[in-house]
């Protein structure tokens, strides 16, 4: 439609997961007053080295398996230098042509998948805030660990790169490698893109473009992208080789730099650190450590519980997710059942409350408990919802909350008899209609004695017992 | 008594008995450095209140009857680029002319675990780089030996406190030679450890992969006092090696050179040295072919390769480990008269146009230009494999010797000022050192005599790789029968 073919490709970086930095012994945290998360190490005081952390190695390790990369038994760490201030050592501890793996693949759509150059592991550097009184340096965040993944650039569409970072987003977090929040910026994306004339096999000029901060954001970016190189080509100027800065809010990107500027790194293998060397039985147990990914997971759920596409893609959205339905299907729970009310019920009440999986008032065994008592109909529908509530702000078994909130499901006709008895005087004309005939003049009747027990009459006892009284009185 | 002339290994066992404490020591020691080093300008600061206290804390607890350290009450002094704890360490820099050291350094820490006493940091070029210590922003430091002569670099102050009885050891550290030459120049022994023995936790680095901690003392005994108690893995440097064995013991294994294969490069024993070094480099190979060595004439030919090599890589590291001085979190900071309008990079290019002597800022250009996008490839990397030829050389001279011998430096020490102009010069002149620097071996200089007019002339003797403790104990058993590292300046 265009005459253009669009060329993109995409770095990512993700935080490692780990509670300490990269290279020295000062804890990983989000928050934190500002330079208080810092060690000798992390300032580049003289005198001081890098310790690596193994943790690092064994989660980036974990990242390169996940998308399909292969581990290098050999790599390095490089310094790449530059001045900037939020740099304490003028360098960055990264890795150059010795990357920790390379290749790999992540899908980004039907029957398309985008290759992976690499993956190698680096340190992030610290933070800059401009303010009325000057720069402010924080170097909290300098020396976390990271894990940046290169594609090639096989992406030919803005919505195939979204695709690739929800699909590398998944996979990562599944592996348990890192959060890969992209608004916290443990998942960041810098994108290159090009355009080519249909039919060419010669990329064109390359534009990256920064300030990317969700999947979403990049994909806009390219859009924008896409659309202003389209039309300075057809006018026939030329792309200039350059870094733009994405402005969401107003929907444009600026020019930061241009890439003819760009600094020479002087990249130089780190003296201060032997090469990494890892061995089979290593890369073994990173493997092990990854477990199944989500299109295994998907495919097993379908076959194991009979599910629809849709819940196990629910399920399968996050390892937490289908680990807890795992869970409380082994304690008992009907699949189908725990899926529907994990996805529908559990979720967006955790959310709300600020909570996830992990610090769940309510455990997967009690949410099996609870199905259980739905099953037996010792609870109905409606005074189940008011059993999970319940649960949700208390730690309690569903049976000690049946007791709180004197729940317990009422099946003695003896002690409906009177309700029953005193909601057909309430509503003559209602009683009437049914002994007319009119059935459905019955939920009437039914709902006022659910109202006067909150929820807890046996809806089968309340409905025969309605139905006697009706035929006996007329 | 003076306790001065005692060596560390007779300092400590007095101590050790009661014979002397630890508090008499250190005055004798404050006291000597007080009415000499206007003379030689060794120290550019004792630490008189810190070694007080630990002298008086050594006596309290050796009077409770405790039994203390291996170095018990031994007056070390520290180059200054070691850190210690609350102390001004300086590297010889403007740059760090206001920096105090947060933590000791584990190779200090651990002489002070062995209840050595820290007692002062002394003089050296610039960040280590120069063979004189006169590249020192703060003072020109002289050899004993004679009024105007340099007394080496780049540990020369520490090469002095020792050849002048200031202190029995003196910790140094050695790039390209910067132990071995001013301890050769100033007629003392130093010892370059293997590379990674000596952790360097708290070195203020010069170039990473090349510098080690060493130690100055009069004796070999003394050397392999301190190795011991210097030498082990540390989790805080991930280039330190093993936990080696110790090696003091060996000393007492032999009492002669019988069976040892002792080679003599010829790459490092003729063009460019001085006749009066050559010949006593070979009155010294005589002596110890009559203690029983075997001398092997053999060939290092890379060796010619080993200077330029090694300017190549020191300075490309070196001016990656300086980029740190910006100006920015701490050190030398530019006055700046409007912030508004100047930038960050203008203010780190002034900081360290200020705050960096010219050698240093020499040596940060070279290494940048050889480490720059399109030159990297024919000077660094070819700098890369000319260092891993000569190792390969290295190793296999290793399968026809046991050491390898050649004069330490090309000169006895030359006068002050002598080579301020030709940087090339200069360079060549440390010839003789860089090779085991760049293999990472072991290396020592003993005295092994003096030239007409009375300057000192040291011999190296390298080892393979872990031979810390043969190389002592070769050097050990010289000593037992030879006296030039008896032999003191008049000052």
């Amino acid at each position: 439609m265009t005459g253009y073919t669009t060329v993109i490709g995409l770095e990512v970086h993700v935080q490692l997961g780990t509670e300490s930095k990269l290279f020295s012994p000062a804890p990983v945290a989000a928050l934190g007053a500002p330079n208080t998360r810092v060690h000798h190490v992390d300032i580049g005081l003289p005198g001081v080295l890098p310790r690596p952390n193994l943790r690092a190695i064994e989660l980036a390790t974990r990242a390169a398996l996940a998308i399909g990369g292969e581990i290098q038994l050999y790599s390095e760490f490089a310094r790449k230098h530059y001045f900037y201030p939020d740099l304490p050592k003028g360098y960055q501890i990264s890795q150059f042509d010795l990357p920790l793996a390379l290749g790999g693949s992540v899908p980004i759509g039907t029957n398309r998948t985008c290759r992976i150059h690499r993956l190698h592991v680096e340190e992030d550097a610290g933070k800059l805030t401009h303010s009325a009184i000057g720069t402010l340096v924080d170097l909290n965040r300098a020396g976390v660990a990271l894990a940046e993944i290169v594609s090639e650039p096989d992406i030919r569409d803005p919505r195939e790169a979204h695709t690739f970072l929800r699909h590398l987003r998944e996979v990562i977090r599944f592996a348990g490698v890192s959060d890969c929040d992209m608004e916290l910026g443990s998942m960041r994306c810098d994108a290159n893109i090009s355009l080519m004339p249909v039919g060419s096999d010669t990329f064109g000029t390359k534009v990256e473009l920064k300030n990317l901060n969700s999947i979403k954001m990049v994909q806009r970016a390219l859009e924008y992208e896409e659309r202003r190189q389209t039309a300075m080509l057809a006018g026939g100027g030329k792309v200039i080789s350059e870094t733009r800065g994405w402005h969401d809010e107003i929907g444009e990107s600026r020019s930061m730099r241009s890439k003819e500027n760009a600094p020479d790194y002087r990249y130089l293998p780190d003296p201060d650190l032997p090469p990494l060397v890892v061995d089979e039985a290593f890369i073994a147990a990173q493997r092990a450590q990854i477990g199944e990914l989500p299109q295994q997971r998907r495919d097993r759920y379908q076959e194991a519980y009979g599910l629809s596409g849709q819940d196990v893609t629910a399920l399968a959205q996050d390892r937490k997710v289908g680990d807890y339905f795992e869970t409380a299907v082994a304690a008992g729970a009907d699949a189908k059942a725990a899926c529907n009310w994990l996805i529908e019920d559990l979720l967006p009440a955790l959310r709300t409350r600020h909570l996830d999986l992990d610090t769940s008032p309510i455990t997967p065994s009690a949410l099996a408990e609870l199905l259980a008592l739905l099953a037996d109909k010792t609870l109905t529908q409606k005074t189940s919802r008011l059993v999970f509530e319940h649960l949700l702000s208390s730690v309690v078994s569903p049976k000690q909350a049946i007791a709180d909130l004197g729940l317990g499901r009422i099946a003695d006709p003896a002690e409906l008899q009177p309700l029953v008895n005193e909601a057909i005087a309430e509503k003559p004309e209602a009683a009437r209609a049914v002994a007319e005939g009119k059935d459905r003049a019955i939920d009437a009747l039914k709902g006022l004695v659910m109202r006067k027990t909150r929820g807890r009459a046996d809806p089968e006892v309340l409905d025969s017992l309605l139905r006697t009284t009706i035929a006996g009185n007329s | 008594m003076s306790t001065l002339p005692l060596t560390a290994t007779a300092l400590s066992q007095a101590i050790r008995q009661g014979d002397i404490t630890a508090s008499d020591v250190a005055k004798d020691c404050l006291a000597r450095i007080a009415s000499i080093d206007g003379k030689v300008s060794a120290f550019c600061e004792t630490f008189t209140q810190r070694i007080t206290e630990q002298a008086a804390a050594l006596d309290n607890r050796k009077q409770a009857g405790e039994v203390l350290g291996a170095l018990a009450g031994v007056p070390i002094a520290s180059k200054d680029n070691l850190l210690v704890a609350n102390q001004t360490i300086s590297a010889g820099s403007r740059m760090l002319s206001t920096f105090r050291g947060p933590f000791t350094a584990t190779s200090l820490a651990r002489l002070e675990d062995q209840d050595a006493m820290l007692l002062g940091r002394t003089n050296m070029d610039e960040f280590g780089m120069g063979s004189t210590t006169e590249t020192s922003a703060w003072q020109k430091t002289r050899n004993p030996f004679g009024d105007n002569l340099v007394p080496g670099g780049s540990s020369g102050g520490s090469a002095v406190a020792v050849s002048a009885d200031m202190c029995p050891i003196a910790i140094g550290s050695d790039t390209g030679g910067s132990v071995r030459q001013p301890a050769a120049l100033c007629g003392v022994s130093g010892l370059k450890p293997t590379y990674g023995r000596v952790p360097r936790y708290g070195l203020i680095a010069y170039a990473s992969s090349l510098d080690c901690v060493g130690a100055i003392a009069r004796t070999a005994e003394d050397l392999a006092l301190w190795l011991d108690c210097a030498s082990g893995q540390d989790p805080a440097d991930a280039t330190s090696l093993p936990t080696p064995p110790t090696v003091a013991q060996l000393l007492q294994e032999r009492s002669d050179l019988k069976g040892v294969r002792i080679g003599v490069p010829r790459a490092l024993n003729g063009e460019g040295i001085d006749e009066e070094v050559l010949a006593a480099t070979q009155a010294t190979t005589a002596h110890m072919q009559e203690l029983g060595a075997t001398i092997v004439e053999c060939d290092l030919p890379s060796a010619k390769h080993a200077v330029p090599a090694y300017y190549l890589l020191a300075t490309a590291e070196a001016a990656s480990n300086l980029a740190r001085y910006d100006g920015v979190h701490y050190g030398w900071r530019a006055a700046n008269n409007d912030s508004s309008r100047q930038s960050s990079i203008e203010t780190t290019t002034q900081t360290r146009s200020e705050g960096f002597g010219s050698e240093v800022q020499l040596r940060i250009l070279l290494g940048t230009f050889a480490s720059s996008y399109g030159y990297s490839a024919q000077f660094y990397d070819r700098a890369r494999m000319a260092r891993r030829a000569l190792q390969h050389e290295f190793q296999a001279t290793f399968k026809q010797c046991d050491a390898l011998l050649c004069p330490t430096s090309p000169t006895a020490a030359p006068q002050l000022g002598d080579s301020e102009d030709d940087p090339l010069a200069r360079y060549l002149w440390d010839a003789l050192t860089v090779p085991a620097s760049l293999a990472g071996i072991p290396a020592l200089s003993i005295p092994c005599g003096n030239t007409n007019d009375g300057r000192p002339i040291g011999v190296q003797l390298m080892a393979p790789h872990h031979q810390d403790g043969r190389l002592l104990q070769l050097a050990h058993v010289f000593q037992a029968h030879s006296e030039h590292h008896l032999r003191r300046p008049q000052l």
